[in-house]
Parts: structure tokens; sequence; C-alpha cells
């Protein structure tokens, strides 16, 4: 078990820099998950933490000690692949106990790991198969046995769940969380699911372009956005964006926007005149047919079973409303849309970072 | 229907092929076994009760030399595939998965030796072999044998170890195992079908190799089977009996060989590794 800290490190291939000074904190016994769309780097910066990717500059530690020039096999880490990488030409003990094999460890406390790796994974009746007679859970869960027998200082995983389907996601995803509630070892998860993100992680750090946006709790990074960019990537359906600008109506600030006035909190912190980005998720709009909040008009209705997601034109823009009444509406009716005050979001629009409301 | 068809032309044309490439030994192995008189008179015809014959297979035995050589040609062989798998893979391997600088440019000097055949080189070759002093030894001819199996081999195998899923050698990597114990316990046994193809590619030719036993190993003990065949060649009379069983003899280790081989050329030995 161990502490993981990186501390401004950069990465470049050739003259392309991928990681630009990232710098992170991860405590003992943390699930800190690294998410972001393809190619912001996440994978990378997990590459590097294993050793597979030497560093540009910057410093890696792992429990106190800098790691920046060691081997992998002297980094007391565990990693755990997307394509799961087993050794094909093993049974599933031998690819546990592989490593433990070369280390030259007494055959029964290789045995005993294995067992009791096996015995958490379920994976006891499958010991004396072959990978290609596995499933893709169970393949995934070798993977993860061969990880946990070593019991390392760090877990990696890559993208562990990318390649099972559904319903096995939702499963291992459990699974991977009560491992390490067993286990307390520090895990750094890489994803670009952010329903995998939320669920599993205790820190969120939400990645783009190399560049960290936001580090927090998955509620705080949900609730409390950092800035437009990590606003509009967590959420599904994403949170509604309406640019405006401030106005004063009738002593109630406001934001003029679509040809429509959109109400703020009175300790919103801007100034009349000023430009900014609006935002609301869509389970913060309550659809109503009439009275208060701005018009819409219904485009497309979807009823996902425990809510109905509504999307409506606001002027030319479409945005989107969650809720859970039961309301009979049919594309082009006209519906009013109230925003909750307390729960909406105001970005500078050149900085994309967020005004304090 | 048209599929039958073409499947049918393809099995008669490889058929045919087959039965054009066996037809010299099956020529080989029934006159090994006439007379003399057999073999000139009616060369195509099959040995009967008047015409068979193991007097050639009785010289061969008989000369207290051929055991030697076909020991001298099994050894030399079997140690030229063993060297040339061997050195190969680690060369393959490093060409590909270390991309040192110069790497692309040593694999293509590599596979010069593919197209330009060793066999120019024989003057010089004869020469460092004699200032070496191993005229007349194995040492000498495996050390050309594999020189000359090396090209192919490095070829060949890089292109499977850069088949070999990246994830692998990584998660190997990552769980504390030295990069010599992945080539052995990972890459090696990923790479058995590879290697059969190459040793299979490597064998014939240095089996048959009349060329450098010849310049090398001409005497002294060293002699390779393919020089001792030529005993009963001689100029004015060839004991054609004798010549034909040694042939008939010689193709048996091969052929054991190439099973051993043939045996590993199985596909999918990676599937389940990777998804």
């Amino acid at each position: 078990m161990a502490s993981v800290t990186i501390n401004n490190v950069r990465k470049s291939y050739g003259k392309t820099e991928v990681v630009h000074g990232v710098s992170l904190d991860i405590k003992d016994g943390a699930f800190v998950v690294l998410l972001g769309p393809s190619g912001c780097g996440k994978s990378t910066l997990l590459r590097v933490i294993a050793g597979l990717e030497p560093i540009t500059s910057g410093d890696i530690s792992i429990g106190g000690t800098v790691v920046n020039t060691l081997h992998p096999k002297d980094r007391n880490i565990a990693m755990v692949f997307q394509n799961y990488a087993l050794y094909a030409h093993m049974t599933v003990y031998d690819n546990m106990a592989f490593s433990m094999q070369l280390k030259k460890l007494p055959k029964d406390e290789i045995k005993k790991k294995v067992d009791w790796a096996a015995s958490i994974l379920n994976l006891t009746p499958y010991l004396d198969r072959q990978p290609k007679q596995l499933s893709g859970g169970q393949r995934q869960r070798v993977a993860m046995g061969r990880a946990i027998v070593r019991d390392p200082a760090v877990f990696l995983f890559d993208e562990p769940l990318s390649n099972l389907d559904a319903k096995l996601r939702v499963q291992m995803r459990t699974e991977i969380k009560e491992l390490h509630h067993k286990l307390s070892t520090t895990v750094v998860y890489v994803t670009h699911d952010q329903i995998e993100a939320m669920t599993m992680a205790d820190t969120i750090v939400v990645l783009r372009d190399g560049v960290i946006e936001q580090v927090g709790k998955p509620l705080e990074i949900y609730d409390h956005p950092a800035n437009l960019f990590v606003a509009e990537f967590i959420g599904s359906p994403s949170m509604n964006i309406l640019s405006g600008e401030v106005a004063s109506e009738n002593g109630v600030p406001v934001v003029q926007s679509n040809g429509i006035a959109l109400p703020l909190p009175m300790s919103a912190k801007v100034a009349a005149g000023q430009k900014v980005k609006f935002g609301v998720r869509p389970e913060h709009l309550r659809p109503t047919l009439g009275g208060a909040g701005f018009p819409a008009k219904v485009s497309v209705v979807e009823p996902t079973g425990p809510e109905i997601h509504i999307y409506a034109d606001v002027g030319t823009q479409e945005i989107c409303a969650i809720t859970q009444e039961r309301l009979e509406l049919a594309p082009g009716a006209d519906i009013r849309l109230v925003p909750e005050l307390s729960r909406i979001h105001l970005f500078d629009p050149a900085s994309g970072q967020i005004i304090g409301t | 229907m048209n599929r039958r068809a073409s499947t049918f032309a393809v099995h008669a044309i490889l058929a045919a092929y087959t039965l054009l490439a066996l037809f010299p030994i099956f020529l080989i192995l029934i006159n090994s076994v006439k007379s003399r008189t057999a073999i000139f008179g009616s060369p195509l015809s099959l040995p009967g009760p008047d015409t068979f014959s193991l007097v050639g297979y009785q010289k061969v035995f008989s000369d207290s030399q051929v055991p030697l050589y076909f020991f001298n040609s099994v050894l030399v062989t079997v140690v030229t595939i063993a060297l040339v798998l061997i050195i190969g893979a680690m060369a393959a391997w490093a060409l590909t998965e270390y991309g040192f600088k110069g790497a692309t440019l040593l694999k293509l000097y590599l596979s010069i030796g593919i197209m330009v055949p060793i066999r120019l080189g024989s003057v010089a070759i004869l020469k460092l072999i004699v200032g070496m002093g191993l005229v007349n030894t194995w040492t000498g001819l495996i050390l050309v044998y594999t020189a000359q199996g090396l090209p192919l081999s490095v070829f060949i195998l890089s292109e499977f170890v850069g088949q070999i899923p990246k994830d692998l050698k990584e998660a190997g990597r990552a769980e504390g195992v030295s990069e010599y114990q992945i080539f052995v316990y990972v890459i090696l046994p990923l790479l058995r079908p590879a290697m059969a193809t190459v040793a299979v590619f490597s064998m014939i030719p240095v089996w048959n190799d009349l060329w450098f036993p010849l310049l090398l190993a001409p005497g002294n003990g060293a002699q390779t089977i393919t020089l001792g065949i030529q005993q009963f060649i001689g100029e004015y009379v060839t004991d054609w009996n004798a010549v034909l069983a040694a042939l008939s003899v010689a193709i048996i280790p091969v052929l054991v060989l190439y099973v051993v081989f043939s045996r590993q050329l199985i596909r999918g030995l990676t599937a389940g590794a990777v998804k």
C-alpha cells in the first residue's frame, strides 16, 4: 500500500507534448479515477506511473520513493489491461502464479495465494482452464487475480471494463469496488465512461488535452463543475448551456438569451451587461404547462422509464429537461421550463471558468 | 456448385504439383531396390522378383564411413537450426521491441542477406575459415550455415514478434518480470509456430548442401552425407545402386525433423490472450 505523487509531469512523443505538467496527490488506499475523452492523456498518465513509458520531465513517487527511472518491475505495481493480456499458453492458475514462480517463491505459498485470489474472484472452478475457454468477464477476473496475488503497492486499471458487455460491466464495477474495500490498496483507474467514474471513485480527476481540469469527489464534480468543459463532459444528457448577457429585470438579475430572460439568484457575482454562459442540468429544469418559467416548444419526448427526457427548442437552441412527472406531451406542444435557482451555474465565456453564484 | 468446382480445381492443381514434386523421389526409391542392369534397362518400372536387389543398401551400410557422415549431417543441421532459431528470435525481439537508433537500418542490412546468396562470398568465407583453422570441422560448417539462415529467420520472426500484442509484454513488465524472463516465458512460447516455419525453411538447404562441405570440410571425418554420397560417383564408373540407396536413406532424418517441426505449426496460439 502506498501513496502516489505526481509532480509537474510532462510527457512528449517526439515534438508533440501530450501531458502538460500534471500534478496530483493520490492518498494511500484511495480509489482515483482518471476521466476524460479519448486522447486526453489519461492512459499515458497511467502508463508513466506504471513505468511503461518514460516521462519527459517532472517527478513520480510511489510510497515516497521517486520512481522516475525505475523499470516497471521494480515499482511494485500491478496493472490490469483493457484487453486482459493473459498468457494464452498458460492455464488460469499459471497465469496468476507466473510472476511468483519466476521469483521462486515456495510452491505452497504460491498455491495459497492463488487459491485465495481465485476464491475472492470466483475463479476456483476454472483454475485448470486455458484463457481461451473463458468468457470475457472471467478473463478480466483472471487479469485482476494476476494483479492481486502480488499484493502490490498500487493497482493500475486501464479501461478494464471497455471490452465487456453492458450487463457484465455493471457487475464487474461492483466487484472491483468490493475488491477495493477488501484490499484497500491504492487504485488508479482510467476510463472514459463517466458512470464508471462516478460510481467507483473516491476522487475523480477530469483531464482534457493533457491538463487536469478538475479534481474532486464524484458528486462535488457533478454539482460544482469548475469550468465549462467539466460541466458539459460530466452528466448525461449533458448540462444545458445558454449564452447571454446579464440584465436587470424589476431589480432581479437575469440572463437575456435567445429572446428569453433566465432568472439568476440575487447572490450571483455578475454585473449588468456582462456576457455569461448560463448552465443548468436537465434535472434542474422543471417543465410545467403554464405559469412561471420561460417558454419552449417540445421537439422530442423520450420516456426512459424512471423519468422522461424532454427536448425543447428555446429560440434556435435545443435544451433538455428531465422530469419524473408523467406529463402527456406531444412534439410541438408549448411548455414552460422553471430552472431551480440554487442549482444554476454561470461561466465566463472567455475563460470558461465558473463565476460564483 | 461454382464453389465446389473451384475447390476441385485447386485440389487438382495441388495434387498434380505434388505428383510432379514427388516423382523424382519415387524414382530414387524404386530404383534403389533394383539391380544395376534393371536400373539402366527400365528405370521407370517397379522392382519385380527378377530385378529386386538390395545390393545398394548392402554397400552403403557396409561402408564404415556412412554412419559417420550421417551423424555429421544430423549434428550440423540440428545445431544450425538451434542457433538460427535462438539467435534469430533474440535479434528479432531486440530489433522489434526496442526501437533503438538504427534498428530499421540494421533490419534492412540483415534482409540483404536474404537477397544475396551466401555462396557469392565463398572465397572470402574459405579464407576466413582457413584463417581461423576451422577447415574440416563441424564448427566451420555450423557457423557458415547459421550465417546463411539468420537473415530469413530474423526477418520472419520480426514480423511475428511485431504481431504479439503489446499488452502481453507490458503485462509481464508490470508484473515484475524482467526483460529476459518476458522473452523466455512469454515471447518464445508464442513464437513457436513461427519458429517451426523458420526451422523448416532453414533445415532443407543445410541438409542438402554440397557446396560448403566440399569447400570447407572435404575430409578428416567431417564430411556430411551429401559429400559421402559423392564417393560412389566416380569419374568413369558410378555405383548407382549405392548412390540411390544412400539418397533414399538420407531422406529419412530430414523427414523426421520435418514431422517434428510441422506439429508445432499450430495456428491461433494467442487465442484468448487478448480480446
